[in-house]
C-alpha cells in the first residue's frame, strides 16, 4: 500500500520535468530532424524534398563552408585560449597576497555583464576613430588597427572580447585549486620539488577534471556563438564573421527558409557531438580521477 | 635566508603583483571607458584625438535614456519576466529534484539521467522547432514563450538540488513517515527547508539568465511595448546609432541592478558556479 502511495507522488512530482523534456526537448528535437526534409516558409503547407536541403548545404551553399570556417576557427582559438588564461588568472587569485578579495570580485564582474552590454561596449571600444583601443595603441606609438571592419582583424577582435569575460571560468578553476588536499602540495614541497614540478605531479593532474568540464562547456558555447557578431558585424567584412549560428538565424528568420534552417541546426548537433565525443575520447589520456572513482 | 634567496623572493611578489594588476586594469578600462563616455558630450565623444575625460559630467544622458526611448517600461517588462521565471523555477525544480531522490519509484533513474543528458544539447537545435510550436499555439508576441517553459524543471537546477538532496540522511523522512507524515509534508516542512542555499543559488541565476537573454527576446517580441532591456538596448544601437554616450548611459542602467543582485548575493552565486563545475 505505502509502496503505491510512493510511485504515485512520485509521478506527480516529477510529471513537469517528464512533460517539459517531451514538449521542450523530444519534439523539437523530432520537429528539427523531419523539418530539415522540408520546403517550409512557415506559410505556404511544407512540402516534402528529401536530403535536397541537406544536397544543398554541402554542395550549393558556399556560406556554409564559410560559417562552418568561421564556427571552428573562432572555437579552436578562443577556446584554449580561455582556458590558458582563465587558469593563470586562477593560479594568481590563490597566491598568497594582499586584497585577493578585491581582485577576484575584479576579475570576475566582466562576466556578470549581459551579452549585449559588452557587445554594444567593445564594438565601441573597437571603433577606429574614437575608440579607446586604437587611442591606447596611437599614444603607445603603435599602429592602428580597423579591427572588426578588417576581415582578417575581426575573428581576433571576437576572441580577443571573448577573454574579457571568462570570469565563470576562473572562478571554477580557483575553486578547484583551493579543493587540492593540502597534504599532497606539502608533501612535494617537503621532497624539494620546484614550482614547475608541483605544477606536473600535483596540480595539473588534480585539476584535469575541472579542465574538462570547462572545456567540453566552451565547446558547446563557442560553435553557438551568435549575439556577437549578429550585433557587432553582422556577419561580415565579406562573411568573415558570419558563424554558423547566425547563417542559421539569418535563413530562419530573414528568409523564412524554416527547412533549411533546421537543416543547420541538426548539422550543429552533429558537429557538437563530434567535437565533443573527441574530447571526451582525448581525456582518457589526461584526465585524472582520484583512485578511478567507479 | 640567504640574500640571493632573498631578492629572488621580492622578484617574485614584485611580479605577482604586477600580474594581478595588469589583469584588474584589462577587466576594469572597458568600464571606466564605458563611464566616462556616458558623461560625454556628443562633440567630446566625436573630438579627434579623442578625449580621455569630459570636461564637465553631462549626468543628463541618464535622464536622456528614458526620453529617446521607453527605457522605463523595458525595466517593467524584464522584472516581470524576472518574477515569473522565479515562480515557475521555485515551484517544479524542488519537487521534481525531491520525487528524484526521496521517492523510489520505476523510471526516475532513467529521467534524471535524460535531464541531465539534455544539458549537452546545444539549445540552437530546438530553437526553431520551439518558435514553430509556439506560433502554432499563437504565443508570438507574448510573454509566454519566456515564461512558461520555466515551469516545467530546468536540468542543472535539477542537477544541483539533486547533487544536495541526497547529501540528506534518509532518517528524516523515515521518522517523518512513522510519525504519519504524507510525502508533499516531508517535502514541504522538512527537505524544502533545508535546500535554502540551492534556493538562493537558483534565484540568482534566474535573476542573470533572465536579465541577461537576448535571443529569446528577439525571436518572440517584436512589438516594441513587449521589449525587454537587452532589446530595448539594441534598438538604440540601430536607430541611434552615433549617440555613444546615450548608449553608454543605458548600458550602465542595465548592468546597474545587476551589480547590485551580484554583491547581495555574491556568496551564493559562487557556490552556484563552483557546484555545477566541479562535481561535474
Amino acid at each position: 500500500m505505502r509502496i503505491r502511495k510512493e510511485t504515485l507522488w512520485g509521478w506527480i512530482l516529477v510529471s513537469p520535468l517528464a512533460l517539459g523534456l517531451t514538449i521542450w526537448v523530444a519534439f523539437p528535437l523530432g520537429v528539427a530532424l523531419s523539418t530539415s526534409l522540408f520546403q517550409w516558409n512557415m506559410i505556404s503547407r511544407p512540402s516534402f524534398i528529401g536530403f535536397e536541403n541537406y544536397a544543398f548545404m554541402l554542395f550549393g551553399d558556399h556560406l556554409f563552408w564559410q560559417a562552418i570556417k568561421v564556427t571552428l576557427l573562432f572555437t579552436l582559438t578562443s577556446v584554449p585560449l580561455q582556458m590558458l588564461i582563465a587558469f593563470a588568472a586562477a593560479l594568481l587569485l590563490n597566491a598568497n597576497a594582499k586584497g585577493q578579495g578585491l581582485f577576484r570580485t575584479i576579475f570576475y564582474l566582466p562576466a556578470l555583464i549581459p551579452t549585449m552590454v559588452s557587445t554594444a561596449l567593445w564594438l565601441f571600444l573597437y571603433n577606429p576613430q574614437y575608440g579607446l583601443f586604437n587611442l591606447l595603441l596611437d599614444k603607445l606609438g603603435l599602429p592602428t588597427s580597423t579591427w572588426l571592419r578588417d576581415s582578417g582583424m575581426v575573428i581576433p577582435s571576437l576572441v580577443l572580447m571573448s577573454l574579457w569575460s571568462i570570469g565563470n571560468v576562473v572562478v571554477i578553476f580557483l575553486a578547484g585549486l583551493q579543493g587540492i588536499p593540502r597534504e599532497l602540495e606539502e608533501a612535494c614541497i617537503i621532497d624539494g620539488g620546484s614550482w614547475r614540478h608541483r605544477m606536473r605531479a600535483v596540480i595539473l593532474p588534480q585539476m584535469s577534471p575541472i579542465v574538462f568540464y570547462n572545456l567540453v562547456m566552451g565547446i558547446i558555447g563557442g560553435l553557438q556563438t551568435f549575439t556577437q557578431p549578429y550585433i557587432m558585424t553582422n556577419g561580415g567584412p565579406s562573411n568573415a564573421s558570419l558563424t554558423l549560428m547566425l547563417h542559421l538565424y539569418k535563413q530562419a528568420f530573414q528568409f523564412s527558409k524554416m527547412g533549411y534552417a533546421n537543416a543547420l541546426a541538426v548539422v550543429l548537433l552533429l558537429m557538437t557531438i563530434a567535437v565533443s565525443l573527441m574530447v571526451f575520447r582525448s581525456s582518457r589520456s589526461w584526465v585524472y580521477y582520484e583512485g578511478e572513482r567507479k | 635566508m640567504s640574500a640571493a634567496l632573498r631578492s629572488k623572493r621580492i622578484t617574485n611578489r614584485f611580479l605577482l603583483y604586477l600580474a594581478l594588476c595588469l589583469g584588474a586594469l584589462f577587466c576594469l578600462l572597458p568600464f571606466a571607458w564605458q563611464l566616462r563616455s556616458s558623461i560625454m558630450t556628443m562633440p567630446e565623444i566625436f573630438s579627434y584625438p579623442p578625449k580621455l575625460w569630459p570636461a564637465a559630467p553631462q549626468w543628463k544622458n541618464y535622464l536622456d535614456v528614458f526620453s529617446i526611448l521607453p527605457f522605463g517600461r523595458y525595466y517593467a517588462n524584464t522584472a516581470v519576466l524576472v518574477a515569473w521565471n522565479i515562480v515557475g523555477v521555485l515551484f517544479s525544480n524542488i519537487s521534481i529534484a525531491f520525487a528524484l531522490t526521496r521517492l523510489r519509484f520505476r523510471g526516475r533513474n532513467l529521467l534524471f539521467a535524460l535531464s541531465v543528458g539534455t544539458l549537452m544539447i546545444p539549445t540552437t537545435v530546438t530553437l526553431i522547432p520551439t518558435f514553430i510550436e509556439w506560433s502554432a499555439l499563437g504565443g508570438l508576441n507574448t510573454f509566454l514563450p519566456l515564461i512558461v517553459p520555466s515551469f516545467f524543471g530546468n536540468a542543472f537546477f535539477i542537477f544541483l538540488l539533486v547533487q544536495f538532496f541526497r547529501t540528506i540522511p534518509f532518517d528524516f523522512d523515515e521518522a517523518a513517515l512513522i510519525d504519519g507524515a504524507s510525502y508533499p509534508r516531508i517535502m514541504l516542512q522538512i527537505i524544502m527547508p533545508m535546500a535554502r542555499p540551492i534556493v538562493a543559488v537558483m534565484l540568482i541565476f534566474t535573476f542573470l539568465g533572465v536579465w541577461n537573454d537576448f535571443m529569446g527576446p528577439l525571436m518572440y517580441l517584436n512589438d516594441s511595448k513587449l521589449y525587454t532591456l537587452a532589446l530595448g538596448l539594441k534598438s538604440l544601437l540601430s536607430s541611434y546609432n552615433s549617440y555613444w554616450q546615450v548608449l553608454m548611459a543605458a548600458s550602465t542602467l542595465v548592468v546597474l541592478p545587476l551589480l547590485v543582485v551580484f554583491f547581495i548575493g555574491q556568496k551564493s552565486f559562487i557556490a552556484g558556479l563552483t557546484m555545477g563545475g566541479i562535481k561535474g
